[in-house]
């Protein structure tokens, strides 16, 4: 005798199991889970204001972004993805203004984190609800965004950053952003 | 010559266990009793083969048999010996070979300690551990040979990720595999009560000590775990929520709600097919943990080195194992109706609803795990769910549970008096009450926040009942004195087993709450011999050593002096190291404990002016956090040795069950 709430567990796995295979074919066709295309490529960024993460600092606006390139990064002390990118992120000094985020943290933890990690960045400000992380489209933390003089986002990195992507995509862009 | 016949010993592991998994299936169907026998030589067998193919692997590591890939990978000559065998399972191939070695130590267990079994549930038992040997071994062979030659050998190879080269995570993944691999026995004895249409108390019996035995060792491998992140991450944190803990503890959840469903099954023959589904979910969560892992589907740190055709592969093996059980079940749950009834207010409905929580959380933190992927699937856009959103699920689902865990002992099987069990539990009530608030006030009242007294009030809640209810149990005021001794050992063992598994909870809940509520953080720059107030201690700077050549890694190495109250307690080394291949830098906290807290010091960057960034933390109770797990698994231990559970118990015990049932 089969009896529908029998079936549930199994009904409940085979839609798990279409999920896992969508997943699976999706990145069988080169479209791995870190590779998220944002909608805001070529779009001028969402203007937003920042308080600093480090108190005496000045607050971050969008407004603050016009006219030199820079990477926006978004980073969280809980993240730990995030600690294998950040030695990389120094060596950018000097090649971008780079800015930190520090997205969906307390305050003390992110400092206490800098503090340990040491600090690349040129600006540092605390988006402690993620608010700024719905307007960019984050989906998970590290992430970066190239922006241009103009404001407009150039390019997107939704993972964390290999010496690889650095040396062949981004400086290049950066440069090439820069003349 | 060793790869090789390490190979061959997995291929011909690989053809006893489509023996193992076939012929004592049929056997068991047509009751051929030689057939139904085979099962025990081809476990044993099965076992033996794939230990050879480990330790044929185990012996490239040690002596560093550049030209096998996996080694060349992996190691690295200057790696201490403890690493080299430790780096034998801290990659994809070799972690798979040891996950099989896991599944067939278990079969082999039965088969050796199973004398008692019924030989028709033993045969189909050990044929369906089998039959999930056959896949995984197909998957190491086709997909993931550890043996892989390399020609011409390399002179060194590439070393492993500094951050697994740790005494505490050498150990870790053996005991996280004791533990989800473990969960394959239920599941074996699970199909095979459903294949017999027959699930009564002697099942259970036989089921929970291999259950027991998986759960205290998952429950030790998650501790490892943590205490290694607390101490070698270095920001005093344990735990992260990340998808591959998290693919760890949903096996843990269903683990523990089978763990007590079984009692049910056992003691009134109830929730018969409640916990056979209960079974199926704890393995297929421990496959679904091995598929997340392995196909690189959602993103980790822990992450193996990912290939989709892996990922094709161990999904097909989720869906044939749990779709075929779940099919399986979904035919003959039908006939596991019925069985002992019992008032909402009973053991059983403590136990049902402890199962009911327990089962709700597990599927709460797999739906966050999965959630990235179910909305990407759907295009509903880009959604990050963090530490925010577990915690936010997980202390609603845990403070009811925790409440109930302490009554639950209390009521009588079958029909309970919640009245009387409140009353007898109404000193406790006060007693809990009391030392939240006496807590909340030597940490400084109203600056300590509010909710800590609520966690430190549940943490003694259950912790005191445990004790309370062991008191009674050895009738601790209410005989002499003189028989307290016997009446201790005469006690069932697993009444032991339980109060300090509950015990031990407490002891967690209190490390958890203190370490998160009352730690005190400092950081800042300091220059040699400056010295910082933390908690009531004082730490000084003394001087930073530079430098420091160690194996495969060079150190920067503080001296920290700790002293409380002018006298000098401990000297504090934490270092910060770089390693040469992989290029990585570690750091490695320094803590001093006391039982009641850990001074956790760590050493960060240099300054430009001389000066380092230091990170000086008191964390009071996180020793509680790990200390309880301990405690939890040696309940785990004492509830084995009960004597039910010994060999040539269960066949007696089956007919008494009955009799009283």
């Amino acid at each position: 005798m089969l009896r529908w709430p029998v079936l549930v567990p199994l009904a409940c796995f085979l839609l798990l199991f279409g999920f896992f295979t969508l997943r699976l074919v999706k990145m069988n066709h080169g479209d791995m889970p870190n590779d998220i295309t944002t909608v805001l490529i070529d779009k001028q960024i969402p203007p937003f204001a920042l308080p600093p993460l480090f108190e005496g600092k000045p607050a971050l606006t969008s407004g603050d972004l016009a006219g030199k390139v820079t990477l926006v990064n978004f980073f969280a002390s809980w993240c730990i993805p995030c600690r294998a990118e950040h030695p990389l992120l120094a060596t950018l000094a000097g090649k971008v203004n780079l800015v930190g985020i520090a997205y969906k943290n307390e305050a003390s933890d992110a400092r206490a984190w800098i503090g340990a990690m040491g600090n690349p960045y040129q600006a540092i400000a605390l988006d402690r609800d993620g608010r700024l992380g719905i307007d960019f489209g984050v989906y998970g933390v590290p992430e970066s965004y190239l922006i241009d003089r103009q404001g407009r986002i150039r390019y997107a990195w939704k993972k964390p950053f290999d010496p690889d992507e650095i040396r062949d995509t981004l400086l290049p862009l950066i440069a090439e952003l820069s003349k | 010559m060793i790869p090789e016949t390490g190979q061959f010993a997995l291929i011909l592991a690989l053809l006893v266990a489509l023996v193992q998994s076939s012929i004592p299936l049929i056997g068991a169907a047509r009751q051929d009793q030689a057939a139904m026998a085979l099962a025990r030589p081809a476990a044993l067998a099965q076992f033996l083969l794939i230990a050879i193919a480990f330790g044929a692997l185990m012996s490239c590591y040690v002596t560093s048999d550049f030209s096998v890939l996996n080694v060349v990978e992996n190691s690295h000559t200057d790696k201490p010996m403890l690493y080299k065998i430790s780096g034998v399972w801290g990659n994809h191939e070799g972690s798979m070979l040891l996950w099989v070695l896991i599944l067939s130590l278990y079969g082999a267990a039965v088969a050796l300690f199973g004398q008692q079994l019924p030989p028709g549930l033993k045969a189909r038992a050990l044929a369906v551990q089998a039959l999930i040997s056959v896949g995984f071994l197909l998957f190491i062979l086709l997909t993931s040979n550890p043996f892989t030659r390399v020609d011409p050998a390399p002179l060194n190879g590439n070393g492993l990720n500094p951050l697994l080269q740790d005494p505490g995570l050498a150990f870790h993944p053996p005991f996280l595999y004791l533990g989800y691999v473990g969960f394959s026995m239920a599941f074996s004895f699970a199909i095979a009560a459903l294949i017999e249409g027959r699930v009564n108390a002697a099942w259970a019996r036989w089921v929970r000590p291999w259950t027991l035995a998986a759960w205290a060792a998952l429950t030790l491998g998650i501790a490892m775990g943590s205490w290694w992140a607390y101490y070698t991450l270095g920001w005093g944190g344990w735990w992260y929520w990340d998808p591959v803990e998290n693919a760890s503890f949903m096996p843990w959840l269903c683990g523990t709600a089978l763990l007590h469903s079984a009692i049910v099954v056992e003691k009134r023959d109830a929730l018969r097919g409640w916990t056979i589904l209960l079974a199926i979910l704890t393995f297929s969560l421990s496959l679904l943990g091995t598929f997340l892992v392995r196909s690189g589907i959602l993103t980790s740190v822990h992450s193996f080195a990912s290939d989709p055709a892996r990922g094709v592969f161990v999904l097909a093996l989720l869906g044939i194992v749990t779709g075929g059980s779940l099919l399986l079940f979904a035919f003959r749950a039908g006939k596991l109706d019925g069985g002992g009834l019992f008032a909402p207010i009973s053991r059983e409905g403590a136990l049902l609803l402890n199962n009911v929580l327990l089962a709700t959380t597990a599927g709460a933190v797999l739906l966050g795990t999965l959630f990235p992927l179910i909305a990407d699937a759907l295009d509903l856009g880009k959604v990050s769910v963090g530490p925010p959103f577990f915690n936010a699920i997980f202390l609603p689902l845990m403070v009811p549970l925790v409440m109930v865990m302490a009554v639950g002992p209390f009521l009588a099987w079958k029909r309970g008096d919640l009245a009387g069990a409140l009353g007898r539990l109404k000193f406790v009530l006060a007693l809990s009450l009391l030392i939240a608030l006496a807590s909340w006030l030597i940490e400084g009242g109203s600056a300590s926040p509010l909710w800590a007294a609520g966690g430190i009030a549940l943490a003694s809640w259950l912790g005191v009942s445990a004790l309370l209810e062991w008191a009674e149990r050895i009738k601790l005021w209410r005989a002499p004195l003189n028989g307290l001794l016997t009446r201790i050992w005469r006690a069932p063992r697993s009444a032991h087993g339980m109060t300090l598994a509950h015990f031990g909870m407490a002891i967690t809940i209190a490390g958890i709450t203190g370490s998160t509520a009352w730690k005190s953080e400092h950081i800042q720059v300091m220059h040699s011999g400056d010295s910082v107030d933390v908690a009531t201690y004082r730490l000084t700077l003394d001087s930073v050593e530079d430098n420091l050549p160690g194996p495969n890694y060079t150190a920067s190495r503080a001296h920290f002096t700790a002293r409380k109250d002018g006298v000098v307690i401990a000297e504090m080394l934490p270092e910060k190291r770089l390693y040469r291949t992989p290029p990585r830098q570690t750091t490695q906290a320094a803590i001093h404990t006391n039982m009641l807290g850990d001074l956790y010091v760590v050493i960060g960057e240099p300054d430009p002016k001389g000066g380092y960034v230091t990170r000086l933390y008191y964390n009071p109770l996180a020793p509680w956090i790990f200390l309880g797990a301990v405690v939890m698994v040696t309940g785990g231990g004492v509830s084995l040795s009960d004597r039910r559970f010994r060999f040539g118990a269960p066949k007696r015990a089956a007919s008494a069950v009955t009799g009283r049932a």
